[in-house]
């Protein structure tokens, strides 16, 4: 399995303070990722580096096999890559249609949006199809999140990363969310999930990364983490089972 | 603020967010300030005819104002950035304009040629030389306010000496070419013509950032930037180069309204700059950082109190800019009409 991004030895600093102190990760292609860790650990971090919104101060980040790090931002994202970020970046003064139009970069306006993908996108978030001409301001908290996620997949991407999906939502809006991006994974679309809900982590979840203290320190498959109980304490301090 | 009306089929139909309500109250504001003015006016001894002639001026010198402000409003919501040198463009634009309409008054153009020949050179000029402004003096210092502050004020300190060096430093006259002087006479209010073609001059620049805003995709990418600019280069869109485009527009629009407000005045100084800096600063702070139609109102509301205190109580009018900043920041801290994520 080809890995799409490969981050080796990656530290990055936001001022004063040294916040990755050499992440080495692989995102296997058609795979999902979890990174998990708990707060503080660095995984929103190891996203915005991958992104170019923080400077890598030492390490290397390639995507497909080409050198991103010191790249700018619009730079990494044209190469295929898609970032949902924890606070959703959600334009509120603008409409969800405009949103949708922002995302995909070939539309110069509605009327260019690809029929059968939009569609398609509706499908998975309702919700936005009959939205569609009010400001997404007025969103729910969801149905923001929803529109977050149907930005990055309004186009095709080689990768998206989603940065805490299911935080501040109800439960059956996170069973709703899951059951979108499972129909994505369906897809061998490669996805990197920064995820603390581990009901949301093993239902998506092929592979693993655990983050501490700005490292990778477990790299396995999803399912083996979540049955071995012992493990879950070890790296995260909680067992994950009795978590949820 | 929020109308508790509620509509039940609507609700039941999944519709229960409202879609986006237009903010009437800042436009019904400005309503208010020319009707209260009547009463003002009359009162200080003027005639209904002196309030047309007082509202044509005001809202002509506010459209002029709203021309030189806009490019400013979108340069700060976008990037953030605070230039003190807009000031400089204009006076450019106006003394573009001393040397085209000079030139066309002696090869015998038609005035309204001369006028629109000054405008056109006024833009590609000021244009230009931003550009180079934000290469320069602007592009060393994104982020940083207080430098930006600095650096800019001085940008202006410098373009003003050499303006100073190429057309002199004394009053330099720009009168109106004869098709543009006079007036139209309304009841007994004169209508100044030119002060009609300003007006609707400061009309077309609006309804064209409009459409540019509203309907395009450079626009939708404006107006996203000016929300959240990290998440719009996340999308894939290089907002450096977009705000590069914006900052020459808006030195053009500057270099036009200074053709405008030294038309205006018939006269141009390069001190104008800084003398309508000021007042563009107090406009986009009314208006709300980075708001367009805010800065539309603020315009129109600064150019009408200008004009009206002007007359009601001249002395007042020294300082009636401040109070109604003051005023409207009381109301609304963010100004008429904030733009959110700020």
């Amino acid at each position: 399995m080809n890995a799409v991004l490969e981050l080796a030895g990656v530290h990055t600093h936001i001022g004063a303070y040294h916040i990755l102190h050499g992440v080495d990760l692989a995102v296997p292609e058609g795979q999902v990722t979890v990174l998990l860790g708990r707060n503080g650990a660095g995984k929103t971090t190891t996203l915005r580096t991958v992104m170019g919104l923080y400077a890598a101060s030492r390490g290397s980040i390639a995507f497909r096999g080409e050198a991103i790090h010191g790249q700018p931002t619009p730079e990494i994202a044209q190469r295929g890559i898609a970032y949902v970020p924890e606070t959703m970046g959600i334009f509120t003064d603008l409409t969800v249609q405009e949103n949708m139009v922002l995302a995909a970069r070939a539309a110069r306006h509605a009327g260019e949006l690809d029929r059968a993908r939009l569609d398609w996108v509706f499908g998975l978030f309702p919700a936005l199809r009959k939205f569609w001409l009010y400001p997404a301001g007025k969103l729910s908290g969801g149905q923001k999140q929803m529109l977050a996620v149907a930005r990055a997949i309004i186009e095709p991407r080689a990768l998206i990363l989603i940065d805490e999906p299911s935080k501040g939502l109800a439960p059956s809006i996170i069973q709703n969310l899951i059951g979108a991006l499972r129909e994505l994974k369906a897809q061998q679309t490669t996805i990197l999930l920064v995820e603390q809900n581990f009901q949301m982590a093993r239902a998506l979840g092929d592979t693993v990364a655990v983050m501490d203290d700005g490292r990778v320190v477990h790299r396995g498959a999803m399912a083996e983490l979540a049955e071995d109980e012992a493990l879950q304490q070890r790296l995260l301090g909680l067992s994950l089972g009795a978590h949820q | 603020m929020n109308t508790t009306v509620i509509a039940p089929a609507a609700r039941q139909a999944g519709e229960a967010i409202p879609k986006s309500s237009f903010d009437f109250k800042p436009v019904l504001l400005l309503a208010a300030v020319m009707l209260l003015s009547v009463p003002a006016v009359l009162g200080a001894g003027g005639s209904a005819s002196s309030w047309l002639t007082l509202t044509v001026a005001g809202i002509a010198m506010g459209l002029i104002i709203f021309v030189i402000a806009s490019g400013l409003t979108l340069i700060f919501g976008l990037m953030d950035v605070l230039n003190f040198g807009h000031g400089v463009f204009i006076a450019l634009g106006a003394f573009m304009a001393t040397s085209v309409m000079g030139y066309g008054a002696g090869a015998g153009w038609h005035g309204f040629v001369s006028v629109f020949a000054a405008m056109l050179v006024a833009m590609l000029v000021a244009g230009a030389v931003g550009w180079a402004f934000e290469r320069v003096i602007v592009r060393p210092v994104y982020g940083l306010h207080l430098k930006q502050i600095l650096i800019t004020m001085g940008g202006m300190i410098v373009g003003e000496e050499i303006i100073k060096v190429i057309w002199g430093p004394l009053q330099i006259a720009l009168p109106l070419p004869d098709e543009l002087r006079g007036a139209w006479l309304v009841g007994e209010a004169a209508i100044e013509k030119y002060r009609v073609l300003a007006a609707a001059i400061g009309l077309v620049v609006f309804a064209a950032l409009v459409f540019t805003l509203n309907r395009t995709k450079i626009g939708l990418l404006i107006r996203a930037g000016v929300q959240d600019r990290s998440m719009v280069e996340a999308l894939g869109y290089r907002i450096r180069r977009l705000f590069v485009g914006v900052f020459v527009a808006g030195s053009a629009l500057a270099g036009l309204g200074g053709v405008l407000w030294g038309l205006y005045q018939q006269s141009v100084t390069p001190q104008i700059g800084a003398q309508v800096n000021v007042l563009i600063f107090i406009v986009i702070i009314i208006g709300g950082l980075g708001s367009t139609f805010g800065c539309f109102v603020g315009a129109l509301m600064v150019g009408l109190m200008a004009n009206y205190t002007g007359f009601v109580a001249p002395k007042v009018a020294l300082f009636s800019n401040i109070a109604l900043m003051v005023a409207i920041l009381l109301w609304r801290p963010q100004g008429l009409y904030p733009v959110t994520n700020r």
